[in-house]
């Protein structure tokens, strides 16, 4: 058995004859699967209750506390210009865009609404503080049960040491990853079986750093559990500061998305889906193999 | 070609979903059974704080004189109109009295006088909008826990309530209610004092409670009565405040 399948040592269809055609193995596990995709759910979920939450209060601001007359990281606002016209302004540290339409000032149900996300991101679509706490800490409970369930897991069933820790000729070859992927050119054959080691990096660096950052300045939003581990106000520097790494965290989550969909996508989006739906995934075939001058 | 169908396809199909998505997640939204598993959460953020928090547990980060906030920010009522309230603020507040009543064994009233000779405690703390903002203050005032030892609490006694004088309009007044856990907790206090200057009118003279570990909504202000009680259903909309009415968690630890 010399089938190094991704989640699994398990190859649906080893390659019998001298040309296979297409080498299908089975990727991704069922816990896997099922994690993924509730994971998925709930990191909707909370980033559209979530961004509901901060137009509460569209402003950031750094330490302990924050209100109106504290100097500000972020600002999402209506405002009016000379002229009287309404536009939509937001602020970072200081400097003013406009962004009429999206940030501050955007419509809904055709009206202007003075908001700092936009209807069609946050859930519920309508300003709605309670409703949106209601679905965030839902799923953010869910989030935490899905994600210890999963790391309890890829502890034992050694997910994490095979698949996801790089190995030292990984760590090696990280600048021909990096040329890899800048120039789009996906794996193939036997290496197309395994994580490649930007892809091990940033899927430890979302486990490991970004998500568990998420819940913690999460809780350090909360009066109570700043009561019992004032710790969590020493490491992110009061809870203001939590609020806005918080945000600025979920942006980095946002980004990940968009990375990994366009990775999906680039390397062949109704393959890569199927793996993540039924464990079944085409080795993409080995260049080297299927030339007909090699 | 046939990849590329199959992606503007998937890209179509991908767009169309998010589209249902949130007419979806809106029609989640407005559906009372869906909202009723939500709300589930919130119990388990009460049993998860209340492992943690209890009556002689953690105080909430107490701050330095230095970080006092330049002003304290106003939110909700910041003056209750009604002719009671008028009259009380004629008299600077020397006609007032907080009854203390329900399942208790002595029902109580004190003077403002009162309150202000009884032991007091100080305390500088972190005020947390739920909107999201926070302001730091120096809060004096008596401890509840005292005033409800003097009373003696009932057999059955479970909730601590406060009826309010704000009119939140239709004649609704704001009220709260927080758990013996919260009510003996020694920074829940019935303060008469902001930044050393006695409680203005915008922040709910003439006595404002303190409930350290929870959300500004529990913040209570123009406190005229406390009732000990075995369950608020029967109070206002039945959920335990003004806010927990419209929607808000009861407890609000998070």
């Amino acid at each position: 058995m010399s089938m190094a399948a991704i989640d699994s040592p398990q190859a649906i269809s080893p390659p019998k004859s001298a040309r296979p055609k297409r080498e299908v193995i089975y990727r991704h596990r069922l816990w896997v699967r099922l994690s993924h995709w509730l994971n998925a759910l709930c990191l909707l979920v909370l980033l559209m209750s979530g961004l509901q939450i901060f137009n509460a209060h569209s402003e950031l601001y750094w330490g302990a506390q924050g209100f109106e007359i504290f100097p500000k990281v972020l600002t999402m606002h209506a405002a009016r210009t000379v002229s009287g016209r309404a536009v939509g302004l937001t602020t970072v540290f200081g400097h003013r865009f406009f962004t009429t339409g999206l940030f501050g000032l955007s419509t809904y149900h055709a009206h202007l609404a003075n908001r700092g996300f936009p209807a069609w991101i946050t859930l519920p679509s309508w300003q709605d503080l309670s409703t949106g706490r209601r679905w965030h800490f839902f799923f953010a409970w869910l989030f935490v049960l899905n994600g210890l369930g999963y790391g309890l897991w890829s502890l034992f069933s050694r997910h994490f040491s095979r698949d996801l820790i790089p190995t030292v000729a990984d760590l090696r070859g990280i600048g021909r990853s990096i040329l890899d992927h800048a120039l789009l050119r996906h794996p193939t054959g036997e290496a197309a079986k395994r994580y490649n080691v930007l892809q091990r990096l940033a899927y430890l660096v979302v486990m490991f750093v970004l998500l568990p950052l998420m819940v913690l300045t999460g809780m350090t939003m909360s009066p109570g559990l700043d009561a019992a581990f004032p710790q969590l106000l020493w490491v992110f520097d009061g809870r203001q500061s939590a609020r806005t790494i918080h945000f600025c965290v979920a942006g980095l989550i946002v980004l990940f998305f968009v990375v990994h969909i366009v990775e999906v996508i680039l390397a062949g989006p109704l393959n890569e889906l199927r793996s993540m739906i039924t464990g079944r995934y085409a080795v993409p075939p080995d260049h080297k193999a299927t030339d007909p001058h090699g | 070609m046939a990849d590329l169908i199959s992606r503007r396809a998937a890209l179509i199909g991908g767009v169309g979903a998010s589209g249902l998505l949130l007419s979806g997640c809106d029609q989640l939204s407005h559906s009372p059974s869906v909202q009723r598993v939500l709300e589930t959460a919130a119990t388990v953020n009460y049993r998860a704080q209340r492992l943690v928090l209890t009556a002689n547990g953690p105080l909430a980060p107490e701050f330095k004189p230095a970080d006092i906030a330049p002003t304290f920010r106003v939110n909700g009522s910041a003056y209750p109109g009604t002719d009671d309230y008028k009259r009380l603020m004629d008299t600077n507040f020397s006609t007032y009295r907080l009854v203390v009543e329900g399942l208790v064994h002595h029902p109580l009233s004190f003077s403002l006088d009162d309150l202000r000779k009884l032991p007091s405690r100080t305390q500088i703390t972190r005020h947390d909008c739920v909107e999201g903002w926070s302001c730091i203050g120096q809060w004096t005032g008596v401890q509840l826990g005292l005033l409800l030892k003097a009373a003696g609490l009932a057999p059955g006694a479970r909730y601590v309530v406060f009826r309010c004088a704000d009119d939140m309009g239709g004649g609704n007044l704001y009220y709260e209610s927080i758990d013996l856990a919260d009510a003996f907790h020694p920074q829940t206090i019935l303060s008469y004092a902001l930044n050393g200057q006695p409680l203005p009118v915008a922040h709910g003279a003439p006595i404002r409670l303190r409930v350290e570990r929870q959300l500004g909504y529990k913040q209570a202000k123009y406190v005229m009565r406390i009732q000990v009680v075995d369950s608020f259903a029967r109070l206002g909309g039945g959920k335990g405040g003004f806010w927990e009415d419209q929607g808000y968690a009861w407890y609000a630890g998070i």
